[in-house]
């Protein structure tokens, strides 16, 4: 325990500021209104889908998960159901078998509901495109708020993707 | 000439890896097979190919690893009647990609075989194979019912947990089929193919060139061991020969991937067991070395650093000495982070005796890798075929006798210290020259092997070039393939709650074994 604890100390906070919103991500045009966003920008719950990545965006939202975002500082919690969730994280080009699991959990999210595509892929579809296997870009499959590009995005982006699915306004 | 451990004709293959290829009738494949199994030789891959525009049929092919090198196979089949007798009985590793070729190729295994789809879901008709030729690059099918015959468990007591495909964490999509009595798990059976993307179809699209950054993204944890097997797998195809400092370079980017890769993992093994200290302190330690990596080779996880003949990165004295600098912060880290690890009774008494998988087990079953390694078998490409960068460095093999969590576990801290080593003998003394080297023209039908010791274990690319520097057939093969399999045994007799920390404990790659 002295251990735990003096690597606690030592480490200190690492907490670094969180980005900015960028409209410029925006899909589609702000749906919903300033009281709800009040509520969500204070406390989200979000369900990630992977939906056919090549498992690198993945590896961004674990490191989002890292002490450097303090996510849940932010107000922001990632949940394990759709049904508790406010918003879907959707990574890659859907695979044409992952399209019905998607469709399924994005009518599983309770209204109102946010989604942001992630990942060239998710923007477009990446580097597989479209083909007897993938749908594409997510926005092929469900509505999206939001759409982050990179391959892979970084936390950073990632974070600053969700923030702007939150922010009012255009 | 024949092969040094079996008698039969082979054609030595131009690459880096010492490597051989045959071809011999589907009346054969079995004799074959048998005489490899019983030298010990894993099976590597198994794949088909669509070569009815070269007026032949279709053809199976197989790689085998042999001490004196890796034997690439070919069966070639009639375009009527595209079947050969199954090995599974013999590689049981063999099954889901037997299966998978019959899915994608219409090349089926014999009647008595497994015959149950495994990549098709709903996405493509039964009786459409869209690996053949014929079939357009742009067609597409009308998404149809999928059922699958799981097998159904009873007795008393005995119920069934679906859980997935769209998991409760933050991982890649597939299908776990528990039968559990009470809190015990009897059973589980694996549904994936969940993000089949048609990753082999897209490379029949590309040039050898384009075909790079696809390889780097088969499996995005792997990117590194990806980009080296393709680049290696061209250079053979073509005759290039990569400049000494490319390969020096590469050997660092592969070993950067690996601490990167079981820094993460140890971070979750810690959080699977409610040590969420863990999982902070190990995931703080891995965006220190990401953030490295993007300073220093432009990109946090190494992607396309990569390419045939040779790298698109440098890395100066200086930038040597600031990596270097990271890597010894990292290991006091970690050193500090194992004790912790080592000493915390709540941790241990979760990994201890968790998820077991025996040596005899795991030998029958052909598991390859880190977690072949973390019950005894003595595995590791740098090691076993040493050619440079690792020919003069002397890589110490890691094993671990007892194939449980906690086996996997110390495996991890091991290879991390070990890859610094690597990493600091390479980086020290980098070779000068040039970092890249035009890759030749290739001929038509032309062959490459890349196989190279990934993180989670060995990686293969096997290609054969078309006209015009195209991809007539690239199979990328995940360890992954040979490894899920073993899962299924692993959890028996653990509890469900236990699943996840077993699961993660193998960290295996769903995209990589989909396509």
């Amino acid at each position: 325990m002295y251990q735990i604890l003096k690597q606690i100390v030592k480490t200190g906070i690492v907490t670094e500021p969180a980005p900015l919103p960028d409209a410029a991500l925006r899909a589609l045009e702000q749906r919903l209104g300033e009281v709800i966003l009040k509520h969500f920008g204070r406390a989200l719950a979000i369900r990630h889908v992977d939906a056919g990545s090549c498992n690198g965006c993945e590896l961004e939202i674990h490191a989002m998960n890292s002490p450097y975002c303090n996510l849940e500082g932010l107000g922001i919690k990632f949940v394990a159901s759709p049904r508790h969730a406010d918003m879907l994280l959707v990574t890659g080009p859907v695979s044409r078998n992952m399209e019905t699991a998607l469709k399924r959990t994005w009518e599983a999210t309770p209204d109102p509901k946010l989604v942001v595509a992630i990942g060239d892929c998710g923007c477009t579809g990446g580097i597989f495109g479209e083909s007897y296997a993938s749908c594409g870009r997510v926005s092929n499959v469900i509505p999206v708020d939001v759409a982050v590009p990179g391959c892979p995005p970084t936390p950073v982006a990632i974070l600053r993707g969700i923030l702007t699915a939150i922010t009012p306004g255009r | 000439m024949p092969l040094n451990e079996l008698p039969i004709e082979v054609e030595p293959l131009v690459g880096a890896m010492p490597a051989f290829c045959a071809s011999i009738p589907a009346g054969e494949l079995r004799g074959l097979a048998e005489q490899a199994r019983a030298r010990k030789a894993p099976l590597v891959a198994l794949w088909g190919s669509d070569e009815t525009e070269r007026r032949a049929g279709y053809a199976l092919h197989l790689a085998l690893a042999f001490p004196s090198g890796l034997l690439w196979v070919s069966v070639p089949l009639s375009r009527e009647d595209p079947h050969y007798p199954g090995i599974a009985d013999i590689y049981a590793s063999a099954n889901r990609m037997q299966r998978a070729t019959a899915d994608l190729l219409g090349i089926f295994p014999s009647a008595d075989a497994d015959r149950r789809k495994w990549l098709r879901h709903g996405a493509w008709p039964e009786g459409a194979f869209p690996l053949r030729k014929s079939v357009d690059p742009a067609a597409r099918f009308a998404q149809g019912p999928d059922l699958y015959p799981f097998v159904p468990v009873e007795g008393e007591g005995v119920h069934e947990i679906p859980v997935g495909p769209v998991h409760a964490g933050t991982i890649e999509p597939g299908h776990f089929r528990f039968s559990i009595v009470g809190e015990k798990i009897l059973r589980l059976e694996e549904r994936l193919g969940y993000t089949h993307k048609g990753i082999e179809k897209r490379f029949e699209q590309m040039t050898l060139e384009e075909g790079a950054k696809l390889a780097g993204r088969v499996s995005g944890d792997s990117t590194v061991a990806y980009a080296w097997a393709y680049a290696m797998a061209v250079e053979g195809a073509t005759g290039t020969e990569p400049p000494p400092r490319a390969l020096a370079l590469r050997g660092i980017l592969l070993e950067l991937e690996r601490i990167a890769n079981h820094l993460g993992d140890l971070g979750y093994l810690g959080n699977d067991v409610a040590l969420s200290f863990g999982f902070f302190q190990f995931w703080r330690v891995k965006e220190d070395l990401l953030r490295t990596h993007a300073q220093l080779f432009g990109h946090r996880y190494l992607m396309d650093a990569i390419v045939p003949g040779g790298v698109a990165c440098d890395l100066s004295r200086a930038q040597a000495d600031a990596l270097l600098g990271r890597l010894d912060t990292i290991l006091q880290e970690v050193a500090t982070l194992r004790s912790i690890y080592d000493e915390h009774a709540g941790a241990q008494d979760r990994f201890i005796m968790t998820g077991q998988v025996t040596r005899e087990l795991a030998e029958r079953m052909g598991l390859t890798g880190l977690a072949a390694r973390a019950c005894g078998m003595a595995r590791d490409l740098r090691v076993d075929y040493p050619i440079p960068p690792w020919q003069e460095l002397d890589p110490r093999m890691i094993t671990h006798p007892r194939g449980d969590v906690s086996a996997r576990v110390a495996l991890r801290f091991e290879e991390i210290f070990e890859s610094v080593r690597l990493i600091r003998s390479l980086a020290q003394e980098l070779p000068p020259g040039k970092l890249r080297v035009p890759v030749a023209a290739a001929t038509a039908g032309a062959r490459g092997l890349g196989w190279v010791e990934g993180w989670r274990g060995d990686v293969l690319i096997a290609l054969e070039t078309a006209g015009a520097n195209r991809i007539h057939r690239l199979h990328p093969h995940d360890p992954s393939w040979q490894n899920w399999p073993l899962l299924e045994h692993a959890v028996h007799g653990n509890i469900v709650p236990d699943f996840p920390l077993i699961n993660k404990s193998f960290n295996l790659s769903y995209s990589g074994a989909d396509l």
